[in-house]
């Protein structure tokens, strides 16, 4: 765990208020702000429920997350995420909930400059081991490269 | 304890392995829990699975938390065992009752774990948590009271059931079960531009290791196969013999638990050892042999 005095330093607004409400409390109530965020990861929309495979599988999460990454042609270029992760995945459907509700709207420069340690910043690598946070530390990733892949083909003149 | 109902086809599967003692069947659960010196414990993956929702009077055994040193990378030592096993209400003698998500993967951890500290009576629910939720068994989310139990300060014994590196490396040329999925077996590995890797230099199998992939010993409902089908496959196809001194090994053995229960407990081999180090010791070892196939 990185021992940053503020552990939203640096986090956009949402994802900032999130990593001080989780290390606000204790390391077993960390767990259930977790599981909550995780009941609170909203469905997928028509356009992807059935259709996973036209998302990107995150591999590196112990249970299959799949993920979907748009970016918008507004003149913010607005991001928007889609995330499955079956119930029986509670920890993989939490940290997909953090960052959607920490990241989701926010325009595509806002998403591309979040730090990749931001994982780390929600005190919970000892409540549910370090092994376990590669899963999000991947998502983060996955979500940053494809942000970029779209800027790009928008800035080119392609659709994203 | 014995169960008082009429034998159902999965009794009987189970009367079938060498050591039927080590498993028990959802019906049998249902009709003893809560019994005085049985505790019952869920041990997952997911870290957060058994907040979900458990089997009433379950309590939680995290395979990370619990059962690994926060420091070195190895297990608990006598005084942390004792500690969490005493918390969780269980004594040298409690009949102790695993399940747990993924076919069983992080029960059989568990109790593989449990069995380095020579717990005697320690057994998998047959199927897991996918059976006792498909069944529609009661779940509950509550976590029961304990009665703290006194339990003695045990010192671990990695000689009968534990391999080290260097013991796989004396063992080179005897009988090793990989049991990871193929791909990983072969050393094809996922490479994405920007991707995380998955935290091995080499990719392979160590020399003369046999790919049988662990799932191969479980039915798509998680319960184990039968012994006719378990010694299909691994007497008549692969050529194991129940004497021979066998070391299974996987990413970072929990999948390679699962097996070494199939062939310790189920099949009745006498000397199966978990390779724990795995592929995350031996692919960033230096100076190892490596296959690729």
């Amino acid at each position: 765990m990185t021992a940053t005095a503020e552990p939203g330093a640096g986090l956009p607004a949402a994802l900032a208020e999130l990593a001080e409400d989780f290390s606000a409390v204790t390391e077993r109530e960390r767990l259930q702000l977790l599981l909550e965020i995780s009941r609170e990861l909203p469905e997928l929309p028509e356009r992807y429920a059935g259709h996973l495979e036209s998302m990107e599988r995150v591999d590196e999460c112990q249970s299959p997350l799949f993920l979907a990454v748009e970016v918008g042609d507004d003149p913010d270029r607005t991001v928007r995420l889609f995330f499955d992760a079956p119930p029986e995945a509670p920890t993989t459907r939490g940290f997909a909930g953090i960052l959607h509700e920490g990241l989701d709207g926010l325009p595509a420069e806002d998403v591309l400059q979040v730090p990749d340690d931001a994982a780390y910043r929600f005190g919970l690598s000892a409540a549910v081991s370090p092994l376990r946070m590669r899963g999000m530390v991947a998502m983060l990733g996955r979500i940053k490269r494809q942000v970029r892949l779209r800027r790009d083909a928008l800035a080119a003149g392609g659709t994203a | 304890m014995t169960t008082t109902s009429e034998p159902t086809p999965a009794d009987d599967r189970i009367a079938g392995y060498a050591h039927p003692e080590r498993l028990v069947t959802t019906a049998w659960l249902a009709e003893h829990l809560h019994e005085e010196g049985l505790v019952v414990l869920e041990s997952d993956e997911d870290v957060l699975l058994y907040d979900t929702g458990h089997i009433p009077g379950a309590l939680k055994l995290d395979w990370h938390t619990d059962l690994n040193d926060p420091l070195t990378r190895d297990y608990v030592d006598g005084e942390r065992f004792a500690q969490v096993m005493g918390e969780r209400g269980i004594d040298r003698g409690t009949t102790v009752v695993i399940y747990g998500d993924k076919s069983n993967w992080w029960a059989a951890y568990a109790l593989w774990v449990m069995t380095l500290f020579g717990h005697e009576d320690v057994r998998l629910l047959d199927g897991g948590r996918a059976a006792w939720v498909a069944e529609g068994r009661e779940m509950t989310t509550e976590v029961p009271e304990v009665q703290p139990a006194d339990y003695p300060v045990v010192e671990r014994d990695d000689t009968a059931v534990r391999a080290f590196k260097a013991d796989v490396l004396e063992h080179l040329g005897k009988p090793m079960v990989d049991v990871r999925s193929p791909g990983e077996f072969s050393g094809e590995l996922l490479h994405m531009p920007d991707y995380p890797q998955e935290g091995a230099m080499r990719g392979g199998h160590i020399p003369g290791a046999r790919s049988v992939p662990w799932a191969r010993a479980a039915n798509e409902d998680g319960t184990f196969r039968s012994r006719e089908e378990l010694e299909a496959i691994y007497l008549q196809e692969q050529g194991l013999a129940p004497s021979d001194d066998v070391v299974a090994y996987c990413r970072i053995g929990e999948r390679s638990s699962h097996t070494w229960f199939v062939l310790t407990h189920l099949l009745g081999f006498e000397k199966v050892r978990n390779y724990d180090g795995s592929w995350t010791e031996w692919g960033n070892s230096v100076g190892v042999p490596v296959e690729r196939s």
